[in-house]
């Protein structure tokens, strides 16, 4: 099968979505994402995996269809193989991980470094991350985040902070130290998740994944056989984003994220006439016409104030889940009027307010209207906000952002059609991934002439 | 990123830039020996300056906003405005005032190494510029030296009136000219300033001969970017100089003749830019990444075909020029016409007939911190230029000289996109 990827290598993840290369219409194969990582290349080809892998199991699901298992069935048994799979690629992981620790601790106990008990905390860490792993990946098992760095990142620390507690304040007298420990594993991520790629691993996981289940469907061995020797060639690819520069793509295969925003969003929803996306360190608001075509667009200059890092740095001083800010901030009664968008301000307006004995959900929601209060004013700049409006980027998945946007629409513009696709965060790769079959077109068309 | 350079190599640099080069070299010469020979100078503003009648006294003009960006083309107004933040100003202020003060405190030392003179008077002829006012307030107390001030009413309703002109003329003629009597020494002679404004306006129908010549396609001049070289002579020291009728019929002959080859603007490199986009654009430059900022535009084959900078100082595409026959009336409509003193509606409206009448294909603002005579009001013109002509507009931000301002990657990725989206309403225009 022929696909065309695109690729949106933003400042906090990198995405991917491959599409049908001969099909008529847009149908999206699979959709992948990682987080941004110093190695853009890395990055690239992890995301455009995880989207083979996506594509993949969205494959398997059609052959039991087609095989005459129901759709929820089939759904269910592919949802319940897909985190199987996460659970074998989420291991292998820790394994790599693991690996590079010990090399580092081994070396800084030959300097003098490390002491023998900090050798020990590591392995200890270590194995209870490996124990751990499986209840990770149980139905309805909550993680913080999608992404290797930030689960085994998160359990390290608790593991680590649980294991130097016991010794004492973590001085060297005292035990193991904490911030070495910590130390460690900055140095050691950084390593693992620039490691060049081995391949997308798909078939050697899937089957691992499958002696996993304990009832297996009897058809779904043989439906992962046929996909998995199913072979999937990659015949155009467009990159954007923030790091579209850098790339591995040449000139003619980069377009501004402007346009594949504009178009991503467009081809989602055909009404769409604007476009809000906030990202990570850019807020856009683009103007399209009936046929998805940029007229006018508007992105904040000076500073990234009130872009998604902001909820991510909160999220942070609140020692929360990404995912778990706009829910709490549903919660509340009474939201607080917060002023500053700039990030580090905020992270101080924050601490005042919880010293001042508000609520934390009361905050939160203060914080995600001042966040959409800044997207307004640069809506206004870009010409205002006509129905449809789509809104995407990794924030359109906070619902206490939407509440908030979809409130000061409301008071500004009136009642129109909010737009948002549960794949919002893809919207840009998905209209370099257009770009690409655009690109395919053109090239046929020339070839023909 | 797609390189639309082409690798023609100018044999050699144009002459009329050579000139420009000794004439500036000569200026600061000039000024640094001033104080030997017992002249006097005059420190004034660009927008509608009075150079000539400066000149028919016999003083030199000194132009701090010109000292500042040239501070940022060098390098060095970081380190300036920095020590004027340390002095106690404001990050809000405006930095062309901070790096001119910083540049005092630091030895009063110009663009080419040489010791500015102190000023023997502040002359303020533009006072659309509530900064301006500010600023010699600040040089008057570190100098204390006397302020001539010239109040230019502002277009409110988009036109000169008889009244203004009156207004502006006595005031040239009670508080202007006697206060460049006392301090040269020497009397109003009319004849002398004749002169100088007969050759103010061959120059500068040479200087619209050259910005007009971007009509053609490709155009032959960057109207922005090399547009800020070929207005300085004329915004500057040398208005009404022989210099300058010089420099303007060089540049005009060297222009023609681009114009006969079929070629498009020199970029510093030397190398011709195929022109891809024709652009508009409103607002000044900044200094610090000038060459990087142009190069931006160049890389991708845009070409500013005209721009409202080059109109800083006085604007001559509507027919004023200097008139010996009327000269102190002629110097108030320099004055009063410069472009920020323009109302907005009449901003727009030049915007627009600027982007019909260059055909360009899409117009830019760059919006700047420090400049609220150009950045007021920029966003309705923006819009109101869109409307009216169809053409997709865009919008930037950096600032003058602080180079903590000016971040490229983001400038490039806006740039980039503006570009992107300028070529897909043009090829693709239609359907997905």
């Amino acid at each position: 099968m022929r696909y065309t990827v695109g690729i949106d290598l933003g400042s906090t993840t990198t995405k991917a979505v491959i599409l049908d290369a001969d099909s008529a219409e847009i149908r999206v194969l699979g959709r992948g994402i990682t987080n941004s990582r110093s190695n853009y290349d890395v990055a690239c080809s992890v995301a455009l995996e995880d989207a083979v892998v996506d594509a993949r199991f969205s494959m398997i699901t059609e052959v039991l269809a087609a095989a005459g298992v129901s759709d929820a069935e089939a759904q269910r048994s592919v949802t319940n193989l897909t985190m199987h799979f996460r659970e074998v690629q989420y291991r292998s992981q820790l394994t790599t991980l693991a690996g590079v620790l010990d090399e580092m601790i081994a070396k800084d106990a030959v300097a003098g470094v490390a002491q023998d008990d900090e050798v020990e905390a590591l392995r200890a860490i270590l194995d209870s991350l490996q124990a751990g792993a499986g209840a990770l990946f149980e139905p309805g098992a909550r993680r913080k985040s999608d992404f290797f760095r930030d689960i085994a990142g998160s359990l390290y620390m608790h593991e680590a902070e649980t294991l130097t507690r016991a010794g004492g304040c973590g001085t060297r007298s005292q035990g193991p130290r904490f911030d070495y420990l910590v130390g460690l594993y900055d140095k050691a991520i950084l390593v693992v998740e620039n490691l060049p790629s081995s391949g997308d691993g798909f078939v050697e996981c899937v089957l691992a994944a499958v002696e996993m289940l304990k009832e297996p469907l009897p058809m779904l061995a043989n439906a992962v056989h046929t996909v998995a020797g199913r072979a999937l060639e990659q015949v155009a690819s467009v990159g954007t984003g923030y790091g579209r520069a850098r790339l591995p793509f040449d000139d003619a295969h980069i377009r501004s994220e402007i346009l594949c925003h504009g178009l991503g969003a467009f081809s989602m929803f055909p009404g769409t006439r604007t476009v809000l996306d906030i990202g990570g360190q850019d807020t856009k608001a683009i103007q399209v016409d009936g046929n998805g075509i940029v007229t006018s667009f508007q992105m904040n200059d000076r500073c990234a104030a009130g872009c998604g890092r902001y909820l991510g740095y909160i999220a942070d001083e609140m020692n929360l889940g990404l995912h778990e800010l706009g829910p709490l901030a549903n919660e509340a009664k009474r939201p607080v009027r917060i002023n500053s968008t700039c990030t580090v301000f905020a992270g101080a307006e924050l601490r005042e307010r919880l010293s001042l004995g508000e609520k934390r959900e009361d905050i939160l929601a203060g914080l995600h209207r001042a966040i959409i209060l800044r997207a307004m004013s640069l809506l206004a700049r870009s010409g205002g906000v006509k129905d449809e409006f789509t809104f995407t980027g990794g924030v359109a998945n906070n619902s206490a952002a939407v509440n908030a946007l979809r409130q000061l629409i409301s008071e500004n513009y009136g009642e129109l059609k909010l737009n948002i696709s549960p794949a919002s965060i893809y919207t840009g790769a998905l209209g370099a991934a257009i770009f690409a079959v655009r690109g395919l077109d053109t090239e046929t068309q020339a070839t023909v002439a | 990123m797609s390189t639309s350079k082409q690798a023609t190599v100018d044999s050699a640099k144009d002459r009329s830039q050579d000139r420009q080069k000794q004439m500036i070299a000569g200026h600061f010469d000039r000024l640094a020996e001033l104080e030997d020979r017992g002249e006097k100078c005059v420190y004034t503003f660009v927008p509608g300056n009075l150079t000539e009648l400066m000149l028919s006294f016999g003083v030199a003009p000194v132009l701090p906003e010109i000292n500042a960006l040239q501070s940022g083309m060098r390098g060095l107004s970081r380190d300036y405005i920095m020590r004027a933040e340390k002095d106690g100003h404001s990050e809000d202020v405006c930095t062309y005032v901070k790096c001119d003060i910083g540049m005092m405190r630091a030895g009063n030392v110009g663009p080419t190494g040489k010791r500015l003179p102190n000023p023997d008077l502040l002359l303020l002829s533009y006072t659309g510029c509530f900064t301006f006012l500010k600023w010699f307030e600040l040089l008057r107390e570190e100098y204390d030296c006397p302020v001539a001030m010239l109040h230019v009413p502002y277009q409110a309703d988009g036109r000169i009136t008889d009244e203004m002109r009156t207004y502006v003329v006595d005031q040239l003629k009670k508080k202007i000219i006697p206060a460049l009597e006392r301090i040269s020494g020497r009397a109003y002679d009319e004849d002398r300033l004749r002169e100088l404004l007969t050759r103010s306006a061959r120059a500068e129908d040479d200087l619209v001969h050259v910005l007009e010549s971007a009509k053609n396609k490709p155009s032959p001049i960057d109207a922005y970017f090399g547009g800020v070289y070929y207005i300085g002579p004329i915004f500057s020291a040398f208005r009404g100089t022989e210099d300058a009728v010089e420099y303007y019929r060089e540049l005009r002959e060297e222009i023609d003749e681009r114009v006969r080859l079929g070629q498009g603007p020199i970029i510093p490199s030397g190398q011709h830019v195929d022109e891809r986009y024709r652009l508009v654009v409103e607002g000044p430059p900044n200094w610090t990444s000038f060459r990087e900022f142009w190069e931006m535009f160049s890389d991708e084959g845009a070409v500013v075909v005209a721009s409202t900078y080059t109109k800083v100082g006085g604007v001559y595409e509507d027919g004023f020029r200097h008139d010996p026959d009327r000269p102190l009336e002629s110097l108030a409509e320099y004055c009063l016409g410069c472009y920020t003193n323009l109302n907005l509606p009449s901003r727009v409206e030049k915007l627009a007939g600027y982007v019909r009448d260059y055909e360009a294909d899409g117009f830019l603002i760059n919006s700047v911190k420090s400049c609220n005579s150009f950045s007021a009001g920029q966003l309705m013109i923006l819009r109101e230029v869109e409307n009216q002509t169809g053409c997709p507009g865009g919008f930037i931000e950096s600032d003058l000289v602080d180079p903590r301002y000016f971040s490229a990657a983001n400038i490039k990725n806006r740039l980039e996109s503006y570009f992107q989206m300028i070529e897909q309403k043009r090829t693709q225009g239609g359907s997905l």
